[in-house]
């Protein structure tokens, strides 16, 4: 994805609705309706902070390229209720085509759709009501109605049958508005960021995902959870996330693989955990999806204001991996090198995502993966166990052979506090200090690694003196916004250990740096800062929304000026 | 491997006369038996927390995971789930356990895991040089509670018990013969074992008189009788001056934690297959 360039047969559709009137599955629908036509979809989720009523909605776009943004205006508007409409005035041109439920919103223009009297006449439940206004949408956009079969038939496995009766009879007295153009491509599987996050870890070798509720990582719990019976993956919801990554650090130390998720507030708690994890060299993987804080915040809401607290989190120092995937196929190819290289180097590795990519919905291109491989041991540092084994054994490279309990005749002892090549305690002054020149060194190592992957990504026009700095989810309307303004776009996806010569190549011949960020601080301007990087302008947002393209084309053109 | 020496070459900082030596000596004749019987002490695992207590990981040389303060039970948790073959013994404080790690104790008890979690009971915060804890009694002079500590402890059988525990007992560091016995049945039982130590603290707590005026041995006591095993847990709530009862007050058979959690398809399983059938259900 993020060619860079101005998308082509680009449609937006919104569907708005109250919550519990399944809008997120709705616009999952029309996602995949747009997939059976070959477009690459993208869909963002908008939803506050509670279970039935307040206002959900969902934009879904679908563009012949690769898209990981949503757009300022609709050129369909969906509407389950009157709210969907007045609260989308702003989003709404004159040939924006409104499809409505006649007995919820009043709006007079557009596609009225009787649907009350659909479900009635169906015996539908009101859920259903969603299949009524997407058999009317599909009719308005001019797709063939066996491409709702299709769709349907594949992804609405309760009560099909009745769906597609709904559906149909708004279908057939709905009028065809503005017909959506076939592309004619095979459809792609369509995944959450979460999905393709529990999908890299699963890759990259995780035996246990342990984990405590919290948005917007909840649903890689629930997915993994469902997923677990099919693998050899054990699914862990603990008392706390104390409890979280101290059990993931047990379930390493025995010898299986951990990840953990987790958002802010979550990882406050792990931070103990974590630091134990840096001094004790138990590998484990954190999966952290920002929101917008601080503290509780708005917890459905979208942020990237914790990049400096888990670059520092947890008392004292000790190495520690952070990625911040930008879209489906960077969610799935750094998890799964997280785990391999959390464990290649017994260290803690970060996985950073935001709300906008942990929940937004994407295309994904096996095709797009680098299909990096990882060599999993360090040459010359096999294990010796049995008697007079080491765990903290003094190595050139900083990494200790790593055995676990139950290896015949070999005693693993792992510990907190500062200890000798053994594991057992030590307030000795040189071994203190060999010990954390040990740990340090193993950063050289992983950073010499994280350098042999393209750990700074450029997009756009890779000659322009102007590049947009942008991480995680702003990786597509930062792409997007530079394919319209010819401009050059550099993405770290790997922040620690920072990436300092493949930024200074990605910067080279970059007379104006502007970062894009969802924060107000500028938290990645500052990291830059550190290295000494200047990024001559900023463009921030920290109201939880991510940035539409045409928002973030203005500030960049006020920029500019 | 058979026959080794226990104890490692840390040298030992514990007191003269601390208590800790007691649960060592007990731990290490155990352990002894225990591979006398056929365990290999390979598969054995030993988690501890911070406090006096924890030392016993540097001390003894087995497996050991020496935790943070608080955070022996989920560790053990997860490392008997990761492989259930390992014999998981966390060695706790009562600070470590009843005040930092209280969530975590209420959980293993609720979900019955099959782990031995025995807490070094000294009713004093030692490392940290005398303060108060959760089951110091009432007006306790510590250092932060210079005129006497304003809450009544917390009774940790009356609280295990209540949370679902399957083996509840009581020892104490001056009978060794049954902190022994105690240790090993606790051990072999399947299921979450709690034993809570009275343990003299010879610097900051010392109250082998106090104890040696009051214990007695449970007999003709019926383990599987939960109501019976409360009222017994409640005679003594470590504050009043009641006879403090020693020995064994429940124990009862029940799936663990490890039996109720989903069997894991084989290791062997082919996840990139698995990869592509999830993406091929989201086509």
């Amino acid at each position: 994805m993020c060619q860079g360039v101005v998308p082509l047969n680009d449609i937006s559709v919104l569907i708005g609705g109250k919550a519990g009137d399944g809008i997120n599955s709705a616009g999952l629908t029309i996602a995949h309706l747009f997939n059976y036509l070959g477009y690459r979809v993208y869909m963002y989720f908008d939803y506050p902070s509670l279970i039935k009523g307040g206002h959900n909605f969902a934009i879904v776009r679908a563009s012949e390229h690769k898209t990981g943004a949503h757009r300022e205006t609709a050129d369909f508007l969906l509407a389950l209720n009157n709210d969907a409409i007045t609260l989308h005035t702003g989003m709404m041109r004159p040939d924006t085509e409104i499809i409505y439920d006649s007995g919820n919103a009043t709006k007079g223009t557009g596609t009225a759709v009787a649907v009350t009297d659909i479900l009635a006449r169906e015996n539908a439940l009101p859920i259903m009501g969603n299949s009524a206004i997407i058999g009317a949408f599909a009719k308005a956009a001019g797709i063939q109605w066996d491409v709702i079969e299709d769709v349907f038939s594949r992804h609405l496995l309760k009560e099909t049958g009745k769906n597609l009766a709904v559906a149909r009879k708004a279908y057939d007295v709905a009028h065809t508005k503005r017909v959506v153009p076939v592309i004619g491509r095979e459809p792609l599987p369509v995944i959450t960021g979460n999905e393709a996050i529990g999908l890299g870890l699963i890759n990259g070798g995780m035996d246990a995902y342990i984990s405590y509720p919290m948005t917007p990582t909840s649903n890689l719990l629930h997915f993994l959870a469902e997923q677990a019976p099919h693998l050899p993956l054990t699914v862990v919801h603990p008392e706390n996330e104390i409890g979280v990554i101290i059990m993931a650090l047990g379930f390493a130390y025995a010898g299986k693989k951990a990840a953990v998720g987790t958002s802010g507030g979550g990882f406050c708690l792990m931070t103990e955990g974590l630091s134990f994890a840096g001094q004790s060299e138990i590998p484990v993987v954190i999966v952290l999806g920002q929101r917008t804080g601080p503290s509780t915040g708005l917890p459905t809401y979208t942020g990237q204001s914790d990049l400096h607290f888990v670059l520092h989190a947890g008392q004292g120092e000790f190495p520690r991996l952070i990625v911040a995937p930008g879209d489906a196929e960077e969610s799935y190819e750094w998890s799964s090198l997280a785990v391999q290289l959390a464990w290649k180097y017994q260290v803690p590795a970060i996985i950073l995502g935001d709300k906008t990519l942990n929940e937004g919905t994407y295309s994904f291109d096996r095709n797009e993966l680098e299909g990096y491989h990882i060599d999993p041991g360090i040459p010359g540092e096999e294990p010796i166990t049995g008697d007079g084994y080491l765990r903290y054994r003094v190595t050139g490279s900083g990494v200790s052979p790593l055995a676990v309990p139950g290896t015949p005749g070999t005693v693993v002892k792992v510990t907190s506090y500062t200890h000798n090549e053994e594991g057992i305690s030590t307030e000795d002054a040189v071994i203190s200090m060999i010990m954390a020149e040990k740990r340090n060194k193993k950063a050289a190592g992983l950073l010499e690694e994280i350098n042999r992957l393209e750990a700074v990504r450029t997009y756009g026009n890779r000659t322009s003196p102007v590049a947009l700095l942008a991480w995680g989810s702003n990786k597509g309307v930062a792409c997007e916004v530079a394919g319209m303004l010819g401009l050059r776009v550099i993405q770290p996806v790997v922040l620690s250990p920072f990436p300092l010569r493949q930024m200074k190549e990605a910067l080279s011949g970059v007379k104006r740096l502007i970062s894009v960020e969802d924060n107000i601080e500028g938290q990645l301007g500052i990291l830059l800062a550190t290295h000494g990087i200047r990024v001559d302008d900023q463009v921030l947002k920290y109201d939880g929304r991510p940035f539409p393209v045409g928002e973030l084309r203005e500030k960049v053109m006020e920029v500019l000026k | 491997m058979t026959g080794r020496n226990l104890v490692t070459t840390a040298p030992n900082t514990w007191c003269p006369g601390c208590g800790n030596f007691s649960l060592q000596f007990a731990l290490k004749s155990v352990l002894g038996e225990l591979e006398q019987s056929g365990v290999s002490l390979d598969d054995v695992v030993l988690v501890t927390g911070i406090g006096c207590h924890a030392k016993m990981s540097d001390y003894l040389d087995v497996n050991s995971f020496y935790s943070i303060h608080g955070r022996t039970i989920p560790a053990a948790i997860g490392i008997k789930l990761a492989n259930p073959r390992l014999k998981v013994i966390c060695c706790a404080g009562d600070g470590d356990c009843y005040a930092e790690g209280l969530d975590h104790l209420i959980f293993a008890a609720k979900r019955n895991a099959d782990i031995t979690v025995i807490v070094h009971n000294n009713r004093v915060y030692g490392l940290t040089t005398g303060q108060y804890t959760p089951t110091s009694p009432l007006g306790f002079r510590g250092r932060s509670t210079p005129g006497g500590t304003t809450e009544l402890p917390i009774n940790p059988l009356e609280l295990m018990l209540a949370s679902g525990a399957t083996f509840v007992a009581r020892g104490y560091t001056k009978k060794m013969e049954q902190l022994r016995s105690l240790v090993t049945q606790g051990l072999l039982h399947r299921g979450f074992s709690f034993i809570d130590v009275l343990q003299i603290c010879a610097t900051y707590n010392n109250m082998t008189g106090y104890y040696n005026d009051r214990i007695y041995d449970l007999e003709d006591h019926d383990v599987s009788g939960f109501e019976h095993a409360f009222r017994k847990a409640r005679e003594w709530d470590y504050n009043n001056d009641a006879r403090i009862a020693l020995g064994l007050f429940y124990q009862q058979e029940m799936p663990t934690y490890e039996d109720r959690i989903f069997a894991r398809p084989p290791d062997n399983t082919d996840r990139r297959k698995r990869i592509d059938e999830i993406l091929k259900e989201k086509m």
